[in-house]
């Protein structure tokens, strides 16, 4: 093919010739396509309180490159970002503060849970510590480790791409957010305790109780 | 000098001048302890600071300790360190638990005191005369659950967990977080003379 050729690259596939295709457009469905342009550029809302954000910024910087995969633009702003990534601790004292940069978020978006703290409270089985941040917001990935190393993060990820690329546009009660009851609760302590085995250093207390 | 370390001679010249108002003292570690007692202590300290023998200009920790054994009193801690004598000091105020656990604040002494001060009042419940702004600092406001360092405080805290978020998610985030409170017009005042004149030369700047 020469390289001026005015049928472009199509003109050499006697398919694309006879009209059925074109390089100027494509059929998809319409999730794929929306689920790929969403799932491709997940800008992250890093919300680091400990170690685990030093393995975020690891995987941030150049040598993973969170920008492979469509990342690159780190929100320290809810109001554009998509995935809210929890790096670290909660204390009670920053719970309204998760809370309301969650809130702040406007749909669509993720949630991911990155290492111990963030998803069981840890170690810190303390009078200081939210015991998972999944009772004041949704989460939709956790990343297990102390801190999880950047590869941890990158699969949990991957994961949540695989996730969004699985949604349908067509799905209201996706994009419905989740409010407090009427106790001021975003998760009932019974919901808590069906997900969670006694814990700790207890073998009697529940993450609720 | 043998395996033990002197004692600072501060240790003597205190008992010289205030007598029975300064206890026992111990080595610990290479480090000079003093127990004083704690209607003096303000006394005692402001000498410390302002004798020109002793000159402990510079206040480097407040904190508290309560000891397993519930006889033991609780104990204040003060940590001196004199920069221009390179030596230190520890004082430290015994509280009886039976009686008010208050001793007078020393931030007028050294104006450092002030959030080693509201730590210890929000860790262990020991309130400081006299303290400009004696407040929480670690937990909110309205944390209802008493003091954390405690021996008596549960280790997960009095309430349930789903007690506690609802009680943490329920804290009126701007009442806490107010910019009031990160507003350097009120502190304006007592910057260092060059910051000033940096923000007054900004300021007409930007006039």
């Amino acid at each position: 093919m020469e390289l001026n050729d005015p049928r472009g690259p199509a003109g050499q596939d006697p398919a694309l010739r006879e009209g059925f295709v074109s390089p100027n457009w494509v059929t998809t469905r319409l999730d794929d396509l929306v689920n790929w342009s969403r799932a491709n550029s997940l800008w992250p809302m890093a919300f680091g309180t400990a170690c685990c954000a030093i393995e975020f910024m690891a995987t941030a910087a150049s040598r993973f490159d969170l920008a492979r995969f469509g990342m690159e633009r780190v929100a320290y702003s809810p109001r554009q970002a998509d995935v809210l990534i929890c790096a670290g601790r909660l204390p009670f004292k920053l719970a309204p503060v998760i809370r309301r940069v969650w809130d702040q978020m406007p749909q669509p978006k993720w949630c991911i849970s990155m290492g111990a703290c963030a998803s069981t409270g840890g170690i810190f089985d303390n009078y200081a510590m939210v015991q998972g941040i999944d009772t004041i917001v949704p989460v939709d990935v956790y990343v297990p480790g102390c801190p999880p190393r950047p590869e941890g993060l990158l699969y949990g990820i991957l994961m949540l791409q695989k996730k969004i690329k699985r949604e349908s546009v067509f799905d209201p009660s996706l994009r419905v957010e989740q409010l407090a009851d009427q106790s001021g609760l975003y998760l009932e302590p019974a919901a808590v305790d069906e997900v969670s085995e006694p814990f700790g250093n207890s073998v009697h207390q529940t993450r609720s109780a | 000098m043998t395996g033990a370390a002197a004692e600072n001679p501060t240790v003597p010249s205190l008992r010289a001048r205030f007598g029975a108002a300064v206890g026992r003292s111990a080595v610990v570690s290479g480090a000079t302890v003093v127990w004083v007692e704690a209607g003096r202590a303000h006394e005692i300290l402001t000498w410390l600071r302002d004798d020109p023998g002793q000159r402990y200009d510079y206040l480097v920790d407040v904190t508290a300790v309560e000891y397993r054994d519930r006889e033991l009193p609780l104990e204040v801690v003060y940590q001196l360190r004199s920069l221009a004598r390179t030596a230190m000091l520890r004082v430290k105020i015994d509280l009886p638990k039976a009686g008010p656990l208050e001793v007078d604040s020393v931030v007028d002494l050294w104006s450092g005191a002030d959030w080693l001060e509201r730590e210890v009042w929000d860790m262990f419940g020991v309130r400081f005369r006299g303290h400009p702004d004696l407040r929480r600092i670690l937990m909110w406001e309205n944390y209802s659950e008493g003091h954390p360092l405690r021996k008596d405080f549960p280790l997960r805290g009095r309430f349930s967990r789903s007690e506690q978020v609802r009680r943490a998610l329920s804290a009126g985030l701007d009442a806490h977080y107010s910019l009031d409170e990160l507003n350097i017009a009120d502190a304006y005042d007592e910057l260092p003379a060059d910051v000033r004149e940096r923000l007054a030369a900004r300021r007409e700047r930007e006039r």
